[in-house]
């Protein structure tokens, strides 16, 4: 293996100096009208690697990383993404393909993005989904866009709970800032939506609330009707954030009068990636011109055979430019194309029974964390989604340190809150964890 | 012909929907942990075995062009071979830590993102980068907030975006996202930035120029110095847009040239696989000035330990964590597989590949002289009919109808990969498209899994999930 030049060119000598020859340059370096004042004549501080030793290297690194067990969630979460799906994704005419600009040569991915929407508006009960956004912070920012473009009154401000991961309100922060909207907050009453401080706070310079359902707290909500309810009555759009686990068991979000369902999609075939995601969107018809990012919809070819497209193309940046509903180009479609893999070997019966672990689990290991001197959990009297709070005697951030030095990784949520989350891929880790907990706490 | 695709299902009439295999309704009542009025009645979703799976989904694959499939010449989109050792590393498990793991116990995915930081800012001559805009339109928001937190931070009043014509939409999407008005500008006769009509655009208004070097059809911007003294003496920032980074590679440094921010499209550039529309990773970089604006948290290193710090005066976050990490696992393999001496003969290789394939086309190529990608024009014949026509000779079409300054442009980017005889396979494709007749263009594509598909009705009556598909006889 050569490191004296590109290994992915196929050129051989005698083909540079044909094709120079044809063009008429004497050598590579004539091709470039690059102005001598700012050429680089230097040479790049990167060494050249083979194979092996590329990946031997990038081995030593992630072999770095302590080999803890991760009970971590608020708002990312790992489940088992069967091996099919790895083996299906990685075919190359999957990986390696574009945006399907050419639908005749693309039918496949395009049907694959179609099953996907489908999917969504079945969990969702909306009646738009799109083939994704970044992640769920970033399609919370484009639902306050799209609240910003519907607004009929001259309302200003995005609602969202005091319960809320900072990165998310900063993401969102971003977005609204160049729509003129403001960000504020709403109170919470034992992990759940406040909804008097809420009715309180309503006015018609409310353009969109924002609920997350589960909460980033673990805490299955029980008002949301209400809050659907206000939003309506205010003329405010109604924002849900949640995932396709915990849709596949929760009350509808179209039954709740929900406007627009953001959140990570990613919770189906994706491991944790380090905070990789897919962004969920989906959204009432009645919104469809001003919907953001790709769709997928099918049509007919001129066989008469049915087929699928891009389309509604004119809402996008490389027809509308600054007129555009949003900037978004290249999404997570690859993403979408494993969460849909993995929603299909599920079926209904896997998804319902993943959505149930979740709910059965977390109340089995915050039981069991109760139980041991010093700790309470879980600290809200709710239904609780995968994860839940533990209060702790001690200072969090010590007990989360002992813990990690036991081989567990959980959240320090401020100095006497710590979280929690336990899911399919690390169930079989709770006795280990709560004798660690019992362990820590002497 | 060389390369085809399966397309057996043409005489099938389509692969059935998953739904249409077996679609189940699961009641969910009783067995439900929860109460009731929490719980969703039901869930109607396809049920279906695995090997139905495997099945469905490998016989969409094959209905499916790629990369693997054959060239992929689309203008801009620098769609090159993806090296597959990259895949295992981003596969390793020991790759997959959560987000919120501690970073004393993630030492190695923190050196990883720590040293492809690094890699970025001596390829583009800057002095700091950010690797958590997700895509590169991202980057391009994330480094339109550098410059909007630097104005205002220096109590500048700044209301306008300046974007040559030919730009990305992206660009244009970006400003506007970001607040900010569009001032759009004119190209000269040569194809490049029309530097008196730049001076007569800046103003005390003006935020930034954001520009694309070299250009979309191409060029490089030869007055690129005096074009940065322009904007810098109005106050302005200058941003550089990486979608056309490959053709310079080890050759130029947006730095060097005078830009103040950029982003990199690293699924382009560093050739990390495109996955049917993403996910890619759109790096920014700065130079030292911006470095206090970056978005939370930076990974650097102090006393041989790798930490998160929050720049200064940070824009905040423009991603829920730290980015698309699975694809910058894959850039960082590519970018230290090629080395100094693989990134130089990238750019010269793919700037050999446009040029020469320009030489071989029979369609009249304005402008020039090129660098990684040219635009031809199809003159009075359409560019997406002869895109269309182009699918039966057995390659993808080039991106048509765009840059808008080119009349029936069909924007062509080979990239390095293609060998002399496949870029000769890809001028015949274009020569016996071009030379056929309009009867034939009008109803190609006729040897593709789908015939022409009718996009006027596809958005007129949006069809977006199974559940309003009429059920065909």
């Amino acid at each position: 293996m050569t490191t004296g030049g590109t290994p992915f060119a196929p050129h051989t000598d005698a083909d540079v100096e044909a094709m120079l020859e044809e063009i008429g340059a004497g050598d590579e370096s004539e091709l470039f009208d690059i102005p001598e004042e700012v050429a680089f004549e230097g040479k790049l501080d990167i060494e050249a690697r083979d194979e092996p030793a590329v990946k031997s290297d990038v081995s030593r690194m992630f072999a770095r990383n302590d080999d803890l067990t991760e009970f971590l969630g608020r708002g990312h979460y790992s489940h088992y993404v069967p091996s099919l799906v790895d083996h299906l994704s990685m075919r190359a005419e999957f990986l390696t393909s574009y945006t399907q600009y050419q639908p005749e040569i693309t039918q496949g991915f395009l049907q694959v993005l179609f099953e996907y929407q489908s999917m969504i508006v079945e969990l969702t009960g909306l009646e738009v989904a799109n083939c994704s956004m970044y992640d769920g912070a970033s399609a919370l920012g484009e639902a306050a866009t799209l609240a910003s473009r519907l607004r009929r009154v001259s309302g200003d401000t995005m609602l969202v709970p005091t319960h809320l991961r900072d990165g998310k309100q900063s993401v969102l922060e971003n977005y609204c800032d160049g729509a003129g909207l403001v960000v504020e907050t709403y109170s919470m009453d034992d992990g759940a939506v406040d909804v008097g401080a809420l009715e309180d706070r309503m006015d018609d310079d409310v353009v969109a609330v924002y609920v997350e359902n589960p909460t980033v707290r673990g805490v299955i909500q029980e008002e949301l009707g209400a809050v659907g309810n206000l939003a309506d009555e205010h003329d405010a759009l109604f924002v849900y954030g949640t995932d396709p686990v915990a849709l596949a068991l929760l009350e509808q979000p179209a039954e709740l009068g929900v406007d627009v369902v953001v959140g990570e999609a990613d919770t189906l075939g994706l491991p944790t990636s380090f905070g990789m995601g897919l962004g969920l969107f989906a959204t009432k018809e009645e919104y469809l011109r001003q919907v953001p990012g790709r769709l997928v919809g099918a049509s007919d070819d001129d066989a008469g055979n049915r087929a699928y497209t891009l389309t509604l193309q004119t809402r996008e940046q490389h027809i509308r430019k600054e007129r555009a509903t949003s900037n978004i180009c290249t999404n997570q479609a690859w993403v979408a194309l494993r969460t849909a893999m993995h929603a299909a070997l599920l079926g209904p019966t896997g998804l319902v029974d993943l959505a149930t672990d979740a709910v059965e689990n977390a109340s089995e290991l915050s039981g069991r964390i109760d139980e041991l001197s010093g700790f309470r959990a879980p600290v809200h009297d709710r239904h609780h989604f995968r994860e839940f709070l533990v209060r702790s005697d001690q200072p969090a951030a010590a007990i989360a340190g002992d813990l990690e030095t036991e081989g567990y990784a959980v959240h320090v949520v401020d100095d006497h809150l710590l979280q929690v989350c336990v899911t399919d891929t690390n169930e079989a880790a709770m006795d280990d964890l709560v004798a660690a907990f019992e362990e820590v706490a002497r | 012909m060389r390369h085809d695709q399966a397309r057996y299902s043409r005489e099938d009439k389509h692969e059935p929907l998953l739904s249409e295999k077996n679609e189940t309704t699961l009641e969910i009542g009783d067995d439900s942990p929860l109460p009731d009025e929490l719980t969703r009645d039901s869930l109607t979703l396809p049920e279906v075995s695995e090997p139905e799976v495997a099945r469905h989904y490998t016989r969409l694959s094959q209905m499916n062009w790629s990369i693997d499939s054959g060239p992929y010449p689309l203008g801009s989109c620098t769609m090159k071979y993806n090296p597959r050792f990259t895949e295992d590393l981003a596969a390793d498990p020991n790759a997959a830590v959560h987000p919120d793991r501690s970073s004393e116990s993630v030492q190695g995915t923190l050196e990883l993102y720590h040293d492809l930081q690094e890699y970025l800012a001596e390829i583009g001559g800057m002095d700091a980068v950010t690797l958590q805009p997700p895509a590169g339109a991202a980057g391009e928001f994330t480094g339109i907030l550098i410059a909007k937190a630097y104005h205002e931070h220096h109590g500048n009043d700044k209301s306008e975006v300046i974007i040559p014509a030919s730009a990305h939409g992206t660009n244009f999407a970006t400003a506007a996202l970001a607040g900010y008005d569009v001032v759009e500008l004119p190209s000269n006769e040569e194809g490049r930035v029309d530097v008196e009509a730049l001076e007569a655009a800046v103003s005390d208004d003006t935020a930034a120029l954001m520009l694309t070097n070299p250009n979309t059809v191409g060029l490089f911007e030869r007055d690129i110095v005096e074009i940065a003294e322009i904007v810098h003496d109005s106050g302005g920032v200058l941003y550089y847009d990486g979608a056309n980074l490959n053709a310079l590679l080890g050759r130029a440094r947006p730095g060097d040239m005078g830009f103040d921010i950029m982003h990199y499209n690293v699924h382009k550039t560093f050739a990390t696989p495109h996955g049917g529309g993403g996910p890619g990773a759109g790096p920014v970089g700065v130079v030292e000035e911006l470095e206090q604006y970056l978005p939370k948290p930076q990974v650097r290193e102090r006393d041989g330990q790798y930490v998160l710090e929050d720049p200064e005066e940070s824009i905040g976050k423009v991603h829920g964590f730290l980015g698309n990490w699975l694809v910058l696992i894959k850039a960082h393999a590519y970018i230290s597989r090629l080395g100094h001496e693989g990134l130089v003969d990238t750019s010269a290789k793919a700037v050999l590949n446009a040029n020469y394939l320009a030489s071989q086309i029979d369609l009249e190529v304005p402008y020039g002289p090129f660098h990684h990608e040219f635009a031809a024009t199809s003159g009075d014949r359409d560019a997406a009919d002869v895109a269309k026509r182009m699918l039966d000779y057995g390659v993808h079409p080039p991106t048509t109808k765009w840059p808008e300054m080119v009349p029936e442009a069909m924007l062509t980017e080979p990239t390095e990969i293609e060998s002399k005889e496949s870029v000769e396979d890809l001028a015949e494709a274009f020569n016996r498209a071009y030379a056929d007749s309009d009867e034939t263009l009008e109803s190609a594509p006729n040897r593709t899994t789908a015939a022409r598909i009718d996009q006027a009705t596809a958005a007129r009556n949006p069809v977006l999930s199974w559940h309003t598909l009429d059920d065909e006889a």
